[in-house]
Formats: C-alpha cells, sequence, structure tokens
C-alpha cells in the first residue's frame, strides 16, 4: 500500500505525458543508443558509414537477429531458451544432409526439415516446461546438451561439405542488392511484431509473463500459450540455423556454439525484462544491431577480439543498469 | 518555524498532563509532495505511550506518505516530528530504527531457510570471539524473547514452516528486540484468519502494556474498534479528527474517513421462485471440502462465511474450474459445466473475482486497457487478431460506468489505487458477460468508499436476475450484501441461512 500511494501521486502529475509518449520513449532510448555507437565508429572509421559496410553489417546481425527475437517471445512469458545455438546446429545439419552432392534432394524439403527440427525441439522444450513443471534454465539446458549431442551423433563429429547452389542462395544470395539473411530477419521481424502486438495471442504472451495466475483466472490456456513460445525460438532457431549453414556452405557439427548468449544479450540489451511482460521487438532488434554493430566497427578498427569480448560483455550490464535506474 | 508556533496549542494541551505522559511522539504539520502534487498537506499525530492507535483514511489520504515520513523512508518537506520531546529527522529506516521506531509491513521479509532465531538476530548475531555465530546463545537470547512476550512460536523453526501469523509474530518479536518504542503496522491482518488476527491482538495488548505504542493502520473498522485506544483520520493529505476510539462510534469514523455520510445499500428480497442460476451437487475436492450441495437462484447473492481454511476459496476455485472436483457436479442454467476449465467456465457465463488482485487477479505491469480486455479477447476476436476499436469502446465503457479514476487506459495498473484496481478487476469480469460472478474477498485492503460502491453493484448486479457468489471473512460485510448465507467449517457446509434475519453474532458462533 506503501509504494502503491507514492506512485500514484507521482505518476499523476506526469501520466498524461507519460502515458502519451512513454512507450515510443522507451523504443526511442535504445534507438538513441544504437545512433552514438553508430557516430562514433563512423567518426573512428571512414569506411563505416558505406554501403557496403552497412549491408555486411546487417547480414552479420541477421542470424543473431532471427534467434533473438525467437528467444524474445519465451522471455516475455518469463522463460529463457538457452537451447537455440544447439538447436540451429542440428536444424542446419540435418537440411545440409539433404541437399549434398551425393544425396541432392529439392532445396524445399531440406529448409521444411531443417525448420521442422526447430520447431519440433521447440515443442519437447515446451511440453518439458510446462507439462512436467521443470523450470526453464534447466529444460534448455538439458536440450542444449542434447542437441548438440544428436548433431555430433548425426554426423559423426565431421563437416557436411559440398551443399547445393540453390541452397546457398539462402546465405549468399540477394535480391534487389538486399541479401536474402537481411531479408529474411525483417520479414520475420515484422511477422513477429504483428504478432505480439495484433494479435490475442500477442496480447496472451503478455499476460502470461506479467502474471500467470491472473492469465489463468482470465481463462487463458497458459499452458499452450508457453509451450507455444518455445515452438517459435525452436522455429526460429531453425531457421537460423538454415541460414548460417548456407552461409558458411558447409554444416559444422560445433556451428552456434554460444549464440544462444549473443541472443539473450540482444534480447536483454533490447530491454526486455527477464522477469517476464515487459519488452518489444523493436528493442530486441536494435539489441541485435547494437550487438552487430559493435562487432563490426570493431573488426574495422582493428580491436583484437579479446578485447571486443570484454566490451561487449560491458556494453550488457550498462544496457541493463540503464534500464534500471531509468525505473 | 512559523508552521510550528501555528499549532503548538494542541501539542501543548496533551502534553501538560504531566512529563511521565509526555506523548511518545508528535507530528505536526508534516507536509510532502511530490512533483508539486502535494500528497501530504498537514499531517499530524500525537502518540502516547501503552496506546494502539489507529491511524485512518481512504486511499490517497496521505497516510502511507505520513507513515513513510516517520519512517525515514521519505524527506518531508515541511513540519516537525519529536520524539520524546527532541526533535528528530530521519534521513533512512535504519535512522529511525536506531530511535526505536519500527515498521511491520504486509511484505514480511523473512529468509525462508533459516530458523526463528537466526532471523529475529540477523545481521546481529551474538559471536564468539567476533568471528563464530554462537548459536546457543542467539537461541536462549530468541526464546526469552518469545517467551516474554508469550509468543507461541519454536525458535528452531524455519520460517518457511511457519504460518503467516507466525511468521509476523516473529516480525514482531524482531521489532521489539530492537527495543522499539513505536511499532507501525500496516493492514497487519490482510493476509490471516480469525484466529490468528486473536493471536495477533493479544500480542498487541502485551506490547501495550510495556509501554510501546502501535500506530495501526487497517481498512477493517471492526478491528479498529476492537483493538484501538485512539484513532487520527486523515482526509485528502489533512489532519481531519483525533480522539479516543470509545468516544466515537463505526458511522462517525466512516463519515470522517469519506468525508460525507454513505448510503448503506438496500437489498431487495429475490423474487421466490425465480429459476436456479447455479446448482452444485455433492462436490468434493480431497481434504479441503467434501459434499457441499447449494444452489443460488436467478437474482440472489449467496454469502459464504467461514473462517481461513474452510476450504470457501477452494470451493470458489473449483467451481470456476481452476481446480477439477474429486466428486460432484456443477450445473449452470441447467448445463452441467466442465471441470477444471476456466476457460470454458467464462464461456458458460461464469466470472470470478478472485481472492488477492495481486497475486490471482491483474497483470499488475500491463495497461488498465490490456487487463480489462484480457478475459473477452477470444470472444472478440476475429481470427485470432484484436478487435482495437471495440477494444477501445469496451474500456472506455468500464472506466466510466465503473468510474475508474487514471489519467489514460495506457498507464499500468499497478500505478492504481487499491480500490481502482479492484474495480479493474470488476470491469474486466463483466466484459464477458457473465450470468454468475464469484467473488472472493472484492473488498479485501480497499478504502470505505470504494466498498460501498463494490456492495451497491453487486446488489445491482443481482437484481438484473444474474447470480453472485461472494466469499468474505467480515460478517457485517457478508450480512450487508447476502440474501442467505452458507457457513463453511472445516470444509464441511454446515449451515444455510437467511441473509436478512442473521445477526453477526450468530454467524461467528456458527462459524466457529
Amino acid at each position: 500500500m506503501v509504494a502503491n500511494v507514492i506512485s500514484n501521486v507521482a505518476t499523476g502529475a506526469r501520466s498524461k505525458s507519460i502515458a502519451a509518449i512513454g512507450p515510443y520513449l522507451k523504443s526511442f532510448s535504445i534507438v538513441i543508443v544504437f545512433v552514438v555507437i553508430s557516430a562514433f565508429f563512423a567518426v573512428a572509421n571512414e569506411y563505416f558509414m558505406t554501403w557496403l559496410n552497412w549491408v555486411n553489417l546487417l547480414r552479420q546481425s541477421s542470424i543473431n537477429g532471427v534467434l533473438a527475437i525467437g528467444v524474445t517471445f519465451v522471455i516475455l512469458t518469463r522463460g529463457i531458451d538457452l537451447s537455440v545455438g544447439s538447436v540451429m546446429a542440428l536444424a542446419g545439419m540435418i537440411a545440409a544432409s539433404l541437399v549434398t552432392s551425393t544425396n541432392q534432394h529439392f532445396v524445399l524439403w531440406a529448409v521444411l526439415a531443417g525448420l521442422g527440427t526447430g520447431a519440433l525441439l521447440g515443442l519437447l522444450n515446451g511440453v518439458i516446461v510446462t507439462t512436467f513443471n521443470v523450470p526453464p534454465f534447466v529444460a534448455t539446458l538439458g536440450m542444449l546438451s542434447m542437441a548438440r549431442g544428436l548433431t555430433l551423433i548425426f554426423s559423426d563429429g565431421r563437416p557436411v561439405p559440398n551443399l547445393s547452389e540453390s541452397f546457398r542462395w539462402i546465405g549468399g544470395g540477394s535480391v534487389a542488392g538486399v541479401p536474402v539473411p537481411v531479408l529474411i530477419l525483417f520479414l520475420v521481424f515484422a511477422t513477429g511484431w504483428v504478432v505480439l502486438s495484433y494479435t490475442t495471442f500477442g496480447r496472451y504472451v503478455y499476460a502470461v509473463g506479467g502474471n500467470d495466475k491472473a492469465a489463468k483466472t482470465s481463462g487463458i490456456s497458459t499452458r499452450t500459450v508457453i509451450a507455444s513460445t518455445y515452438v517459435i525460438s525452436g522455429l526460429l532457431a531453425g531457421l537460423a540455423g538454415l541460414v548460417l549453414t548456407s552461409r558458411t556452405t558447409a554444416a559444422l557439427p560445433q556451428a552456434g556454439i554460444g549464440y544462444e548468449l549473443d541472443a539473450i544479450a540482444a534480447v536483454v540489451i533490447g530491454g526486455t525484462s527477464l522477469a517476464g511482460g515487459r519488452g518489444s521487438l523493436v528493442g530486441t532488434l536494435f539489441g541485435a544491431l547494437i550487438i552487430g554493430t559493435i562487432n563490426n566497427g570493431m573488426d574495422l578498427m582493428g580491436v583484437s577480439s579479446y578485447y571486443q569480448q570484454l566490451l561487449k560483455g560491458a556494453i550488457i550490464v550498462v544496457a541493463v543498469m540503464l534500464d534500471q535506474f531509468r525505473k | 518555524m512559523l508552521s510550528l508556533s501555528g499549532a503548538e496549542p494542541e501539542v501543548r494541551d496533551d502534553a501538560a498532563i504531566g512529563l511521565h505522559d509526555q506523548p511518545l511522539l508528535v507530528a505536526d504539520g508534516v507536509a510532502k509532495s511530490f512533483n508539486g502534487v502535494p500528497a501530504l498537506r498537514d499531517g499530524r499525530l500525537v502518540l502516547k505511550r501503552g496506546t494502539v492507535h489507529a491511524l485512518c483514511g481512504g486511499n490517497g489520504a496521505g497516510k502511507s506518505t505520513f507513515l513513510n515520513i516517520v519512517m525515514g523512508l521519505l524527506h518531508r518537506d515541511e513540519g516537525s516530528i519529536r520524539i520524546d520531546g527532541v526533535a528528530v529527522d530521519f534521513r533512512s529506516a535504519a535512522d529511525a530504527l536506531r530511535h526505536g521506531v519500527t515498521i511491520i509491513t504486509q511484505e514480511l521479509s523473512p529468509v525462508p531457510e533459516m530458523t526463528v532465531a537466526e532471523n529475529i538476530y540477523l545481521g546481529r548475531e551474538p559471536k564468539i570471539g567476533g568471528l563464530v555465530v554462537d548459536f546457543p546463545k542467539m537461541r536462549r537470547a530468541a526464546k526469552r524473547l518469545l517467551d516474554d512476550l508469550e509468543f507461541d512460536v519454536p525458535v528452531g523453526a524455519r520460517m518457511r514452516d511457519l504460518s503467516l501469523a507466525q511468521i509476523q509474530l516473529v516480525e514482531i518479536a524482531k521489532a521489539l528486540s530492537h527495543r522499539a518504542d513505536i511499532v507501525i503496522m500496516d493492514e497487519p491482518t490482510s493476509a490471516i484468519g480469525e484466529h490468528e488476527v486473536h493471536i495477533l491482538f493479544n500480542a498487541l495488548k502485551r506490547i501495550k502494556a510495556r509501554g510501546s505504542a502501535i500506530i495501526y493502520v487497517s481498512h477493517k473498522l471492526t478491528e479498529i474498534f476492537e483493538i484501538a485506544d485512539e484513532y487520527t483520520v486523515f482526509r485528502d493529505g489533512r489532519f481531519i479528527e483525533s480522539g479516543a476510539i470509545s468516544s466515537i462510534d463505526r458511522n462517525h469514523l466512516v463519515t470522517q474517513i469519506v468525508g460525507h455520510e454513505i448510503k448503506t445499500v438496500e437489498k431487495g428480497r429475490p423474487n421466490e421462485g425465480a429459476p436456479i442460476l447455479l446448482e452444485v451437487r455433492s462436490l468434493s475436492r480431497g481434504s479441503h471440502f467434501k459434499n457441499i450441495s447449494v444452489t443460488v437462484a436467478a437474482g440472489e447473492v449467496l454469502g459464504i462465511y467461514g473462517l481461513l481454511g474452510s476450504g470457501r476459496t477452494e470451493f470458489l476455485e473449483t467451481i470456476f474450474g481452476i481446480h477439477a472436483p474429486t466428486a460432484g457436479d456443477v450445473f449452470l442454467d441447467g448445463k452441467r459445466v466442465d471441470p477444471g476449465n476456466p476457460k470454458k467456465c467464462i464461456r458458460q457465463g461464469m466470472a470470478m473475482v478472485s481472492e488477492d488482485r495481486k497475486d490471482t487477479g491483474l497483470v499488475l505491469c500491463a495497461s488498465i486497457a490490456h487487463n480489462i480486455a484480457l478475459s473477452s479477447l477470444t470472444l472478440r476476436a476475429v481470427s485470432g487478431f484484436v478487435r482495437r476499436k471495440a477494444e477501445a469502446a469496451a474500456t472506455d465503457r468500464m472506466m466510466k460506468l465503473h468510474r475508474i479514476k487514471a489519467a489514460s487506459p495506457n498507464v499500468a495498473v499497478e500505478t492504481l489505487s487499491g480500490g481502482n484496481q479492484q474495480k479493474v478487476v470488476f470491469a474486466r469480469c463483466l466484459l464477458t458477460n457473465p450470468r454468475l460472478l464469484i467473488c472472493d474477498e472484492p473488498t479485501r485492503g480497499i478504502d470505505e468508499g470504494s466498498k460501498q460502491e463494490i456492495y451497491a453493484f453487486l446488489r445491482e448486479f443481482a437484481a438484473k436476475g444474474n447470480g453472485v457468489l461472494v466469499v468474505s471473512s467480515e460478517a457485517p460485510e457478508i450480512l450487508q450484501i447476502s440474501d442467505r448465507i452458507a457457513v463453511f467449517r472445516q470444509g464441511r457446509l454446515d449451515h444455510v441461512v437467511d441473509g436478512h434475519e442473521t445477526t453477526q453474532q450468530m454467524l461467528t458462533d456458527l462459524a466457529s
């Protein structure tokens, strides 16, 4: 009650203006961070602001962006998905095995197999979390290891090279000068954004994350909603796996190790609360772009990758600190 | 200093009684604004030793701001606070604690895995050689403390194994072990049952006898008249009046809190022979409740009265499908209700206002609009997309209808007062056009004005030919709104009595 009244009074004065511009302001702040970082690199390196580099930067961010969008859904329900890096490796491996020179199928089957693998593993995560009440951290940590194990078993620890030309188009091709991975990222973002903002499912995702008991009392099938977010995360990990495999022109059994951390970092930098119920895909998209920009900019400046790791970690922590401060 | 001298005579009256009767705490002209909006304009309180002093006021009256200032959590803009005649100006809760002021809030903060003794002496454990915790000494000290207070709590038990009331007793003991002279209790009974309230009140009497004083905040007026010696009323951030509780009656207090006389709701009798809306046949759920059969007619408010743990909440939740029954059936309008599925219950025409709006009623971080629309989204949505215009119109209509006071439908519900939050829950429930409204403690922790609005609403809702099933642990509330009252005791339905003829005494006798 004490805190209630204080916030009541405090909001009384500002709530009108905050209510009107609050959401925009919040998405704005991450855009400002993005612009500041970009401006810094633009000054530091003349090549940074070229069209070619931006195309490159966007392409580098696309895989992490797609993963992060999937993980955003899960985190909004107060969950976590640690398995996306391994899931993308397995999905990429299975898809690649269908388009090698010795075992060549129509590329669509490979794509469907990759997406299907991701969705299936996501569903498994979802069922383990909702039906068997295993904490998401543990369930997906197990899946991280299991999916990696399956990838190694399936490939016998060897890369799968010599992928067909049409499959390689997914990661290497472009349409009207825009790389296919970038197109994929924006398509996924647009779809995800519409789902979260305009559909009842999107509303339920926020409600379940905000208060699952209240959501249940309101007649929402919370289990279905939660499980669905893991399916979405798995499906997008599968998609990211296709792009990665296609770009590297071979499926590597150790692909995607540690990618889950970059994806979660993008979500967190983007302002989505690990406590669930708050956040947006706009934030996640810019979170991924910020990570991509830092990597790209420091590469251009010739900063050693050791220092890049250090700085990236610091930026994640500072971003969340700023977020706490703003609250 | 000018504001001080203006209020001086009042203080002197009390102080003049004698030095040994000097008030423990005197607050005068305390004011505080947030961003230019005054939350407290003139807070005054004279707290005497050995008394329980009820601080009363509706939501937004400024009590919480006042108490936060006394506790050192907020810093006052104006006014003075004196403890034992010495002017004080606390900068933090730790500072206040050093001067003997402590607060026991609704959100208790025990470390669940630690024992009672460890919790009491957390951060100031007796040590051997300054390094190792002297556990035997700590246990002895804790036991002496609890025995002195006659609190029945084992010192070696882990906090997580205690009941809420016991945890509260431990918190009180902890406060007193700090030699706190002034204990502030903010809604201490909101989460405990009648029996435990009794234990708590006995504890308060012992604390009084030791010469300490208690500032007691509660929306439950019955309690205030039972335990308090003196009262002070705030309204709209101002001191209104204070005095001895024995010199006033309930109506007077309500009028002072609300600022005008409240008309209590008149209830008409439902039509004889109205069709049965809800029929519960031999419903059981494990050890929670057994073999309960009851009906609600169209136009009727059925109250359920029982102590905490009598199975009443479980019973409501089972009817609404949150739990599956182990035996028995529920029929709504003659149609069997699928057990264990709230979604289907809502579709068949039920809605539930749950016991704890923060825990199970609202998505606190989401907006008013999103909360109101939550239950009806699937009913309104076409092909999975939210119909935004319809949603906005419905929200607008509900906010006006229920007089939900907020700057905009887009503000988060966590910023609203308790009364307004509860109205949001009602709005959400009504948007699905229910025929049966199930309410579990619908007025818990909200002010008297909002309570009366909710009573009026429930009667009105029933009068339209709908049914209401309402649980409350406050006997006056149940008596005021119910046509019939089902009395629960230890998971069984003992009696169904007429709500027009039963008295409070009869009701409490039947339930215990």
